[in-house]
Formats: C-alpha cells, sequence, structure tokens
C-alpha cells in the first residue's frame, strides 16, 4: 500500500446523512441577469472596502465599485454593467439579522463588459500579480470568505511544496462544490495547474469525499500517470473538509494549534476558488458570481449559478417554494450554519448554500438536559478538544479558563452538540464566549490607546507650562536688557528734540 | 589566604556586576500593583471616580486611599476584576459616583458650533480636532465617550449618541433553550 492510498484517520468526527442527492438531480441553472443587484460591502474577512462610485453612475460589468482597503481586505465589482441606484444600509446575510452598507445596482440589460486583459503573470512577476489579485474581489468561495491573495503570497515566506484541493464538501444537503466538479472539471484541472505554478507547488492532492463518484469520474479523466496532479478519496466522515482535518487524511500531518499549513509547506484551496483565479488570470475576469446550493424543503431544490447580488427570495421561488411552509432557512450547512433573520437579502460571496429547513431541524423536541460528564462530545471532537469543560467555563463566564482548554481552536463544527445525549446547544455557548472575549480584547485595545493619549496630553500640558514659563522668563529679562533701555533712550532723545524745536519756535516769535 | 581573598573579590565583582545588569535590565516602569489596577480600568478618563483619570484613581487604589467601586464606566465586571487583584469582597458599585451607561461617543453640531475651543481644552485624551473660531469635530475613533466635554460647551451643541450595535460590534448571545418534551431523531439545528 502507497503513501497515496493510506488514509489517516482523525479523532470523532460523526457519520450523518448527507442528504446530498436532493439537489443533485438536475442540472446547475444559470440564473439570468435580475432587475436589481444587492451588493453588501462586507461578503469577506478584513477590512470593509473603500466605496469607488456614486449614485448614479453607469458601471461596465467587471468594473471595480469597491477597492480593498488595505491588504486583508477584497474588493467589489460590478456583477453586470447598469446604473448606481443607491447606496443604503440594507440586510445582509448575517445571523445578527442587522442591516450594513451596500450597493444597489440596476442593471441596463446589456451586459457589457469592461475591457478585460489577461495577466501574463511569468512575464510581471508573482509580486506584480498578488497586488493585481488583491483588486480581483477573489476570497475562498467555501464559506469562509477570506481573501484568496493573502494565501498567494504566503509562499514567499513559507516553500509551498504541495496544493491541497479541497474537494471534500462534508457538510451535508451541500452539494455547489460537487455539481462545479462535474460540470466545469476542465475548467477546474487548468485552474489547479495555473494556481499549483503560482505557488510554486511540486504537486497537488484533490481531496474528495467518496460521496462523490462523478465528480471523481471527471477529474480521473484528466489525470495521467505521469502528472503532478492526484486525486485522494476519503471517507464521508464530517468533518472531513475542514483544513486540518484534510490534511490529516491525506499526509498524515498534524498541524499543531495556532500554526498554519503553510507553515508545513501546504496551502489548501477550494474548487471554485480555484476557478476564480483562473478565470481572472487569464480572462481578466474579476469574481462575479458563484454556485449556490438551494435545497431542503423545497419543490424543486437544486443548483444555481447567479450574479452576486442576485435575490434569495427569487432562488427560493424559482426553486418552487417551501413544501412545509415554515419560513425558516439556514445559511451554510445544518451543522456549522446559521439561521437566517430574513431571506431578504442577496447571493453574497459567502453564501454556497441555503437549506429551507425540515420540520425537525426547527422543533427543539429534545429538551436539554444538565450534562452528565459521558464525554461523548470528546470522542466526537476532531479538535480533540474536551467540549464539557468548555461548555461549562462558556457557561459561566469564566473566560480566561475556557481559552486555557483552547476555546479558539474549536472549529465549531457541532459534533459534540450533535452527539450530546443531554441535547445540550454547545456550539451555541462557543461562539457566545468567543464573541465576548473577542469584543473584551478589543475594549482592552482601546482602553490602551485612550492610556497613551491621554498620558501624551499630560505630557503636552507640562510641556506647554514649561514653555509659557520660558517664555514669560524671557520676556522679563528682555525688557531689563540693553535693548530697551537703547529704545527708551531714543524715544526720550526724541521728545527732547521736539521739546526744544517748540522752545526755538517759541523764540522765534 | 590571599587565594581565598581574590576569590571572595572575584566574586565581590561578578556579584556585584550582575546586580547592577540587572537592576537596570528589569527596571520595573512605575509601581507594578498601580499599572496592574490601571489595565483593568477602562480609560474613560471621566473622573467620575472623583480622581482626574484613571491613572490618578489607581494610585488612591493602591495606597487603600479610594475603594474599588467608584468606576461606572468599568462597571460590574471591572469591580470584580479589581476585587479579585486586590484581594478583597466583590461590592456593588458606588451609585454616588455614577451608573454605568451604554458606551456613546460626542457628536458635535457643526452649523451650531462657533469655534470656542473649550471642548478641546476638557478633552482628556485630544480627540477633539478645530482651530479657534473654526467648526470643532469629534475624531469618533479616539473618543471615550467621558463627557467631559459637555459642560464647557457654551452653546450646547455636543450630544452624546449611544454606540448602535452593527454587524462589526455584534456578538453572539448567551443561549436560551425553548423547553419541549416530546423525543426525536437528529439531525437537529445547534444553533
Ligand atoms: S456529550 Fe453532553 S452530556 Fe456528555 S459530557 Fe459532553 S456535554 Fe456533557
Ligand atoms: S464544535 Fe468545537 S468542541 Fe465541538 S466537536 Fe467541534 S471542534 Fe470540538
Ligand atoms: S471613573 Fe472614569 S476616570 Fe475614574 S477610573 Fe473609571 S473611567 Fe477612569
Ligand atoms: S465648546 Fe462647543 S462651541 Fe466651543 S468649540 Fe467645542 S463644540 Fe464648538
Amino acid at each position: 500500500m502507497n503513501l497515496i492510498d493510506k488514509i489517516f484517520k482523525f479523532n470523532g468526527g460523526i457519520n450523518a446523512e448527507t442528504k446530498k442527492n436532493i439537489s443533485t438531480s438536475m442540472a446547475v441553472e444559470k440564473i439570468e441577469i435580475p432587475k436589481k443587484l444587492i451588493l453588501p460591502l462586507r461578503q469577506h474577512i478584513g477590512n470593509m472596502p473603500k466605496i469607488k462610485v456614486s449614485t448614479g453612475d453607469y458601471v461596465l460589468k467587471g468594473q471595480l465599485i469597491a477597492e480593498a482597503d488595505g491588504n486583508v481586505s477584497a474588493a467589489i465589482h460590478a456583477p453586470t454593467s447598469g446604473e448606481i441606484k443607491s447606496i443604503e444600509k440594507l440586510l445582509i446575510p448575517h445571523p445578527s439579522g442587522l442591516p450594513d452598507y451596500c450597493i444597489v445596482i440596476a442593471p441596463d440589460m446589456k451586459d457589457q463588459w469592461i475591457k478585460k486583459s489577461s495577466i501574463d503573470w511569468k512575464k510581471i512577476g508573482l509580486d506584480q500579480t498578488i497586488k493585481l489579485l488583491l483588486n480581483s474581489g477573489i476570497v475562498g468561495l467555501g464559506g469562509a470568505a477570506f481573501p484568496s491573495h493573502l494565501k498567494l503570497g504566503l509562499n514567499r515566506t513559507n516553500k509551498i511544496d504541495t496544493l491541497i484541493v479541497n474537494a471534500a464538501e462534508c457538510e451535508p444537503y451541500i452539494t455547489c462544490d460537487d455539481m462545479l466538479m462535474r460540470e466545469k472539471s476542465e475548467e477546474l484541472m487548468k485552474g489547479i495547474q495555473l494556481v499549483q505554478e503560482l505557488l510554486g507547488a511540486k504537486e497537488t492532492i484533490i481531496g474528495i469525499e467518496d460521496n462523490k463518484p462523478e465528480a471523481l469520474d471527471k477529474i480521473n479523466f484528466y489525470i495521467n500517470k505521469k502528472s503532478s496532479i492526484t486525486a485522494k478519496v476519503v471517507p464521508t466522515i464530517y468533518p472531513s473538509g475542514d483544513a486540518k482535518r484534510l490534511i490529516y487524511l491525506i499526509n498524515g500531518i498534524k498541524i499543531p494549534k495556532q500554526k498554519r499549513a503553510a507553515e508545513y509547506g501546504i496551502q489548501m484551496f477550494n474548487v471554485a476558488t480555484i476557478i476564480a483565479i483562473y478565470r481572472f488570470i487569464n480572462f481578466g475576469e474579476p469574481s462575479l458570481s458563484r454556485i449556490v446550493t438551494i435545497t431542503g424543503n423545497l419543490h424543486k431544490p437544486r443548483n444555481y449559478e447567479v450574479l452576486f447580488g442576485t435575490s434569495l427570495k427569487d432562488l427560493i421561488k424559482k426553486s418552487g417554494g417551501q413544501i412545509n411552509k415554515n419560513n425558516t432557512f439556514i445559511m451554510g450547512g445544518p451543522m456549522m450554519g446559521f439561521k437566517l433573520p430574513s431571506i431578504d437579502i442577496s447571493v453574497t460571496k459567502t453564501m454556497n448554500c441555503v437549506i429551507s429547513a425540515e420540520q425537525d431541524m426547527i422543533e427543539e423536541k429534545n429538551e436539554p438536559l444538565p450534562c452528565i460528564r459521558c464525554s461523548k462530545c470528546a470522542e466526537a471532537c476532531p479538535v480533540e478538544l474536551q467540549p464539557q469543560e468548555l461548555f461549562w467555563f462558556s457557561k459561566s463566564d469564566q473566560f480566561e479558563k475556557a481559552q486555557n482548554y483552547n476555546l479558539f481552536d474549536c472549529i465549531e463544527c457541532g459534533c459534540c452538540s450533535y452527539v450530546c445525549p443531554s441535547n445540550i446547544p454547545l456550539v451555541q455557548f462557543y461562539r457566545y464566549a468567543k464573541s465576548e472575549i473577542i469584543a473584551d480584547n478589543i475594549a482592552k485595545e482601546e482602553a490602551g490607546i485612550a492610556r497613551d493619549r491621554n498620558d501624551f496630553r499630560i505630557l503636552r500640558l507640562e510641556r506647554e507650562k514649561k514653555e509659557r514659563a520660558e517664555r514669560n522668563a524671557k520676556r522679563k529679562l528682555e525688557s531689563s536688557s540693553n535693548d530697551k533701555s537703547k529704545l527708551i533712550e531714543e524715544k526720550r532723545a526724541e521728545i527732547a528734540a521736539a521739546l526744544g524745536r517748540i522752545n526755538k519756535d517759541e523764540k522765534i516769535k | 589566604m590571599l587565594t581565598s581573598i581574590l576569590i571572595i573579590l572575584f566574586l565581590a565583582v561578578i556579584i556585584g556586576l550582575v546586580l547592577g545588569f540587572s537592576s537596570v535590565q528589569f527596571k520595573v516602569k512605575g509601581d507594578p500593583i498601580i499599572e496592574k489596577i490601571d489595565s483593568i480600568l477602562p480609560q474613560t478618563q471621566c473622573g467620575q471616580c472623583s480622581y482626574p483619570g484613571c491613572k490618578p484613581y489607581a494610585t488612591a487604589i493602591a495606597k487603600g486611599e479610594a475603594d474599588i467601586n467608584q468606576c461606572p464606566p468599568g462597571g460590574e465586571a471591572g469591580v470584580r476584576a479589581l476585587a479579585e487583584l486586590m484581594g478583597v469582597e466583590y461590592k456593588p458599585l458606588n451609585e454616588s459616583h455614577g451608573i454605568t451607561k451604554a458606551k456613546a461617543v460626542a457628536f458635535i453640531d457643526e452649523d451650531t458650533c462657533i469655534g470656542c475651543t473649550l471642548c478641546i481644552q476638557a478633552c482628556p485624551v485630544d480627540a477633539i480636532l478645530g482651530a479657534a473660531k473654526q467648526m470643532h469635530t469629534i475624531i469618533e475613533k479616539e473618543c471615550t465617550g467621558c463627557e467631559l466635554c459637555l459642560p464647557p460647551c457654551p452653546v450646547d451643541c455636543i450630544t452624546m449618541p449611544e454606540i448602535k450595535e452593527d454587524t462589526e460590534n455584534w456578538k453572539w448571545k448567551y443561549p436560551v433553550y425553548n423547553i419541549n418534551k416530546t423525543d426525536s431523531n437528529k439531525p437537529k439545528v445547534s444553533h
């Protein structure tokens, strides 16, 4: 048995019903240009991009409408030609249900491109290419939305040997990557070659779960014995698609806590992201669309290829609407996703899947009971954490202790909640604890700035006081100096002379 | 005899060097206990504790002159942290110093401002920009919400709007469960 066939099984994980066939019976449907596109500015991890257009502007397809603000940010482009209708706060796909800044475009239906030009990356060099990628708008399309130029630029500090293509798609229901591999395998393989070259990697391993035989067939068609690209089938165990879990499954390399894969010569990209990079470099096309799975409790669940900004509500309508009208929708998978506060939102770069909830997903039928310390959760945790301890510390606001138990290594996969016989919503507690800790750290940072500014002000006031005292002293000194008395003398002389003249005049009289 | 004297001399020199070096190298900046207290205080610099800023209050606590429950912006969590650090019992906030409010930042109505510069002189963190006879603005990021600029303004054009929840500062809430009785099969949504 050679290394390629060997699978390194990670701790825990779960075998849930995949429910993927619900949305794979029909081909991906390309949605025509809608009447309105709503583009939230926050669609990625990092800084909000800077708006480059104003209301009333005419924009072309692919035109930059918001520019990356700093390195950890991503740009946004007009998905089609049309007019900027407004820039306003509207609902975005976010668990808070709060509005955020969006650019609204009214398409003119001409779909007119800006001047596109491919990038000769070998000629302009990698540095220049990555700078261009910063404003390509490409972020990880697997759901994490991490700006891709950062991942491509990393090999300048770390030598990358292996590109791992994440084709695991391990969460139940989601099939957008599966369908993309079935329908765009040729483009994907070209993209893989390109990304491998960009990274300077020697080999590529495509990690794919064994529940996607059609996609695997398509990929295998392009793989020959001599190529540096191989596909490795991994078992269907959730969460095999988590970066560190997939690396372990494939390579047997355990990336330690707080370390990045790049430090071990590995970089990972999702299949859809690879195609986006390929289209940008080869055709000069920025990130304008994606495939999204609309599935679950619907009459016609399927995958759609849509422009960013397309209304989610319209897609749900197109899918025949809910069978059981419970008005509950989940964005992402059933394990890691979140309940959408509203479907009056648009498709964004992070939206890989929306599930119309089945009845058993929303009815919290099992009453949460106290933790019985069965440690089933620890057995299921793929990160080898102790979820029962994390739960206890998060529940009682003992955040420091939670951090000592590596709360921030938790990937929120939900395996622990899934197996817990007491039906405790464990992940909810971890999310709560994490966001409290993050807010606290920000407050600490701001307090630090305020402290420095206050210290500076006190110094400034002291300095000004000293300067004022010095100035006063100097003035006093000057007034007693010779210059002053000379001036007074001159004045006196002038007065005397004038008086003399008067006296003379009087004498003449 | 001579060797032992030499050895002792040698040791004395070495120890002296080490001590001298470490006193320079490991010199503590300020009083460590004051620094520790100050690092808990929210640095709003509002003076509600009846000291002219957080550092002076920290110094007073360290000296045992002030109680630990005099800082309204620090709130209950702040008092708890101070109690733990000082090894004393927690006590509720002394409300004679004020109550904990939601964080706010100052906002100057720039049409009404007469450019008198009085607010600049009051701001403990230099978060107000402007010159004499010119309209003044708040550097929102730097403003601690201390409210010290409010009373000096002769035309009452500064307000303190609360910082609203948005997608950036939003936090996951403490989980509350629905209690239901029947049993069912998984999967369920865990969020
Ligand atoms: S699985 Fe649930 S009941 Fe068992 S130890 Fe973990 S949290 Fe407690
Ligand atoms: S959600 Fe966190 S604690 Fe629970 S199994 Fe996943 S990684 Fe472990
Ligand atoms: S009351 Fe105001 S000045 Fe006093 S410690 Fe608290 S924040 Fe600082
Ligand atoms: S105190 Fe009021 S009027 Fe004077 S500069 Fe400040 S804001 Fe303007």
